[in-house]
């Protein structure tokens, strides 16, 4: 792929990741009928998390999609849709404390301390913060081999990610289920490829 | 500086016709493709009833038809909050008939209408806290419940009530996947059930009751939690023994028999003091939730001696 297409379809791209949140700005402004219903701080909160549990799992699935296809390129991608992901869960995490909870520390602070669905969430949150901060390339040169170690803390992040809206459901937990499946995948292809394959070269 | 709410402004009867116009406007400008995309229009509406002031009205405002019937746990018809509201349009409530049974002196199946007869339906303005930690203020039509059991002679085995809903997965999608155990069951004490505040509901806003809400029939329990308001009842047993309910089966720790609304007493995931106000705008913080959600001078005397904490 040439430098110039690189560009056009991260431009794409870019714009494409950002249709969940246009969405979701035209539906809080009410615009040609669409609405968050009766209840629009929960499903701003509920879908600014659905999207961050989203781009989570699209960004955990660049690598083995790579290595399916052998499209090196890509990879060009997966800070772009990694930082989206936090984008989601801080906008997920930021609406919860503001318009939720009115940004009132100490009932925040019994949440994170007292409800384990928020613990773990919330432990997802603060482990993804040096992961966006290090997504720099010079962040990258800088911290070199460690970088890559750092950054597979991805891994324990999406796990939390889905234990915790595992945890939030009140009683179908189908949806949740179905993020436990596809995230096993993404982990259990990784995990076939350094052990198992590699066992047995072919 | 005191927000003012839509609906402080916007009679119901105002804000109804505005979406009426709304939606026929839609039907002759864009031949119906405008009105189907205006996703939550009030609901159809079901014939007036004749009703009377009821006492135990609280003065606040109520929510709007919108709130109160788009946004409904029915699971019935799904868990997502507008599936009742989006699935339960089709649902046949007539021909409907209720099953009298256990330790009573007159058991028997009745027609709804034979059910209705003799009472004379109040309005009832109740708050709704639902165990999500959210309320609503809704306008419901029926009659008192005790009034109902009275004419079939509990007899003085009778210290429970078991309600049931309806089960038919043809009709009710979500009961075609065993979310809960079907059919839906809740009960009350003789003494809950006897309580002057406990309403057997028939409508919301003078009118019958939307499917969504439970029509054509459905238990209203204002001091407790929404779930304990069972919807669609085809059955009504005495029994000695309590009963099992339907959420006590699913999650015992989270759900218990009596559902009382208790501020003090947290959901083991989230917390019960405080609760969103549906309708009172994105930027409203939550209000304090009350003891027995506001009716603790009618009913705190029904549980003198029990210990909340461990009977939630």
């Amino acid at each position: 792929m040439t430098a110039g297409a690189l560009r056009t379809l991260k431009v794409c791209v870019f714009l494409v990741c950002l249709v969940p949140l246009g969405k979701l700005a035209l539906e809080l402004l009410g615009v040609a009928g669409l609405s968050l219903g009766a209840n629009p701080v929960e499903e701003l909160i509920h879908r600014f998390g659905i999207w961050g549990l989203n781009f989570l799992m699209i960004t955990l699935a660049v690598t083995p999609l790579r290595f399916m296809t052998g499209k090196n390129w890509l990879i060009r991608f997966r800070r772009m849709l990694g930082l989206f992901a936090f984008f989601y869960v801080l906008m997920h995490f930021l609406v919860y404390a503001g318009l939720d909870q009115g940004f009132d520390l100490s009932v925040i602070l019994e949440d994170v301390v007292e409800r384990p669905y928020i613990t773990v969430g919330f432990t997802a949150l603060l482990l993804l913060i040096p992961l966006a901060v290090t997504s720099t390339n010079r962040m990258m040169k800088r911290l070199g081999r460690r970088w890559q170690k750092l950054h597979r803390l991805v891994y324990p992040i999406a796990v939390l990610a889905v234990w915790h809206f595992y945890w939030q459901v009140k009683l179908d937990t189908l949806e949740p289920i179905v993020y436990i499946a596809i995230l096993s995948f993404l982990l259990g292809y990784r995990f076939w490829r350094k052990y198992v394959r590699s066992a047995h070269p072919r | 500086m005191k927000r003012i709410l839509s609906s402080e402004i916007t009679s119901e009867s105002n804000y109804r016709n505005r979406r009426q116009f709304i939606r026929d406007a839609g039907l002759a400008i864009g031949g119906g493709a405008l009105a189907s995309a205006l996703p939550l229009v009030a609901a159809a509406e079901g014939r007036d009833l004749a009703t009377v002031p009821g006492p135990h009205s609280t003065d606040e405002t109520p929510n709007s038809w919108t709130d109160v019937t788009t946004y409904n746990n029915f699971y019935e018809f799904g868990t997502g909050k507008e599936d009742p509201y989006r699935n339960a349009g089709d649902f046949v409530t007539a021909p409907w008939s209720v099953k009298i049974s256990g330790e009573c002196d007159k058991p028997g199946t009745h027609a709804l209408e034979d059910i209705m007869a003799p009472h004379t339906l109040e309005d009832r303005v109740y708050r709704h806290r639902c165990v999500e930690a959210w309320s609503m203020v809704v306008p419901w039509v029926g009659f008192p419940l005790g009034d109902l059991l009275k004419r079939f002679a509990p007899n003085s085995n009778a210290k429970f009530v078991r309600f049931k809903t309806l089960y038919d997965p043809k009709q009710m999608p979500g009961q075609r996947r065993a979310i809960l155990d079907w059919p839906y069951v809740e009960g009350l004490t003789i003494a809950e059930a006897m309580h002057p505040l406990t309403l057997m509901v028939v409508g919301v806003f003078g009118k019958e009751l939307p499917n969504q809400n439970g029509a054509p029939l459905r238990l209203v329990v204002p001091w407790k939690y929404g779930f304990k308001g069972i919807k669609s009842i085809v059955e009504i047993e005495f029994t000695r023994r309590q009963p099992r309910t339907s959420w006590e089966l699913s999650a015992p720790h989270e759900y218990g028999f009596y559902a009382n609304v208790n501020p003090e007493v947290d959901h083991p995931r989230w917390s019960q003091a405080r609760e969103r106000r549906i309708g009172a705008g994105l930027f409203a913080s939550k209000q304090p939730t009350l003891m027995f959600n506001g009716y603790a001078d009618e009913v705190a005397e029904l549980y003198a001696g029990l210990d909340l904490r461990k009977n939630y």
